[in-house]
């Protein structure tokens, strides 16, 4: 602030006190005790009364109280307070003052394996309330996911279930990348491929049909999904053989999968949370399909 | 002067008015010469036409009367939404959309928090991805095409009071925005929300 709104700040704010105190004092004695002001409104009068004395010390008492305040915390222009304070300052100190309370708890459950971590209670009420702020936004608050956003209690890990496959994922996120079949493959194309789909996922499925599409799938789809359809991890590819689906297990939404693609996205968290709590929510997460 | 004051109602008012705006004086007027108010961070950059757009649309629709943009320096909120706001992020935001109410989380840093898709499945139906959210739906944004005959003089408003839009931004604003949903816009808005400052903690 220049010193020219410095003192713009200061003279405002004293004036503005000096001004009320002196209409304060003005205002003590009144000119005619007991006698009316002699306003009349519908038939009722007014006492010319003093302002009670409660009411004028109180006022002089928050005048002093302004003064105290001002001196002690920054308000007038520049100069600071005798205390420094500043919002930044105050939030760095209860970060401070957090680190030290909490930091043992986090270095003590650090120096824990992810897998041990799980079996202790405290640690996971702990990470039940970061995947709360943090996850459940997408994965639910039990963790039971949504349409296409996987479900973490069912024990399928499209991205690896393994301490350093999800420490992965927590850290950097994941994009999925299942391309677009529209322009490769016809209607036919499309058709067939999904009957082989819901082949290999156990269901009924239109044999001839099914077998068209096995070929179609050996050159298109095994590169990721693997020729069994079973999925590879490293490549977020989902196993097809089961009954879990991330975007619907019905032939309409696996050909519409098909024709469109899809990039399903997990962001990074490693520039929101420290390598101490994602270590916990690494163990959280890790528990969440073996309860 | 009692007597004087109180039976004059234009004096009155008067008055009041000189009474009350010290303390508004003393507090606005200063910030207009601050310079940590006025200028725009390192890398901060005027939106793009999309994403102006998809903030004018966050504005129709109300979103700032039940979510905030503005993180404040308390620890239990730099916790849960990241570093908080700071004003050279919004030098280029008329208005501000700070907002004093929330009903659903701030969103000041909510760009790049979930993905796009997450966004759409939101907006669309709030209630398929958080089961216990009360915010409405606004199936409506994705049937609504962006109307762009007004794009280009929202910039020229923009650059006028000072937003750094250079003319051939402006020539060139609806450029590529032909058939765009105002759910992409308003989704395009929300995930460059308070990227600036990528420190969270």
């Amino acid at each position: 602030m220049s010193s020219g709104f410095s003192l713009f700040v200061i003279l405002g704010t004293l004036g503005s006190l000096i001004v009320f105190t002196l209409l304060l004092l003005m205002n003590r004695k009144v000119s005619n005790p007991g006698q009316t002001t002699g306003h009349e409104y519908d038939g009722i009068e007014e006492y010319d009364n003093p302002l009670p004395a409660w009411w004028f010390w109180g006022f002089l008492l928050s005048i002093v109280f302004a003064l105290g305040y001002l001196i002690y915390y920054p308000g007038l222009g520049n100069f600071k307070g005798l205390s420094g304070w500043t919002s930044a300052g105050q939030l760095a100190q209860q970060q401070a003052d957090a680190d030290e309370r909490f930091g043992p708890i986090f270095a003590q459950y650090r120096a824990i394996p992810v897998e041990e971590l799980a079996t202790i209670p405290a640690a996971m009420r702990m990470g039940q309330r970061l995947f709360a702020t943090n996850c459940a936004q997408c994965h639910g608050s039990a963790g039971t996911g949504a349409y296409g956003f996987p479900n973490l209690t069912d024990g399928e890990w499209q991205w690896g279930q393994s301490v350093e496959q999800v420490q992965a994922t927590l850290q950097n996120g994941r994009v999925a990348v299942m391309p677009a079949w529209n322009g490769v493959l016809d209607a036919y194309g499309i058709r067939d491929v999904t009957e082989y789909v819901m082949q290999i996922s156990g269901r009924d499925a239109i044999a001839e049909q099914a077998t068209a599409g096995q070929a179609q799938f050996a050159q298109l789809c095994a590169a990721c999904h693997g020729a069994d359809g079973k999925g590879q991890p490293m490549l977020g590819a989902p196993d097809l053989t089961n009954d879990r689906w991330l975007y619907g297990g019905s032939r309409e939404q696996i050909s519409d999968v098909l024709r469109h693609g899809r990039n399903g996205r997990m962001p990074g968290f490693s520039d929101r949370l420290d390598e101490d709590r994602l270590h916990i929510l690494n163990a959280y997460v890790r528990s969440l399909s073996s309860q | 002067m009692n007597d004087l004051i109180e039976k004059n109602l234009g004096l009155l008012i008067a008055l009041a008015i000189v009474a009350i705006s010290f303390g508004g004086a003393v507090e606005i007027i200063p910030l207009m010469s601050q310079r940590h108010v006025q200028e725009p961070m390192e890398g901060l950059k005027p939106y793009s036409p999309l994403v102006l757009e998809g903030r004018d649309i966050y504005i129709r629709e109300g979103c700032n009367n039940c979510h905030s943009q503005k993180i404040r320096p308390l620890r239990a909120e730099v916790e849960r939404y990241g570093h908080y706001s700071v004003s050279g992020e919004m030098t280029y935001d008329h208005p501000h959309l700070w907002g004093s109410k929330r009903t659903g989380p701030d969103l000041a840093r909510v760009g790049g928090l979930y993905s796009d898709d997450w966004h759409f499945a939101h907006l669309m139906d709030p209630r398929s991805v958080v089961p216990g959210s009360n915010m409405p739906a606004y199936p409506w944004l994705f049937s609504n095409e962006l109307n762009l005959d007004v794009t280009p003089r929202k910039l020229r408003a923009l650059q006028r009071i000072g937003v750094p839009y250079s003319d051939e931004d402006i020539a060139n604003a609806t450029q590529g925005l032909e058939g765009v949903t105002e759910a992409e816009a308003l989704v395009a808005f929300l995930q460059e929300l308070g990227t600036l400052i990528t420190e969270r903690r």
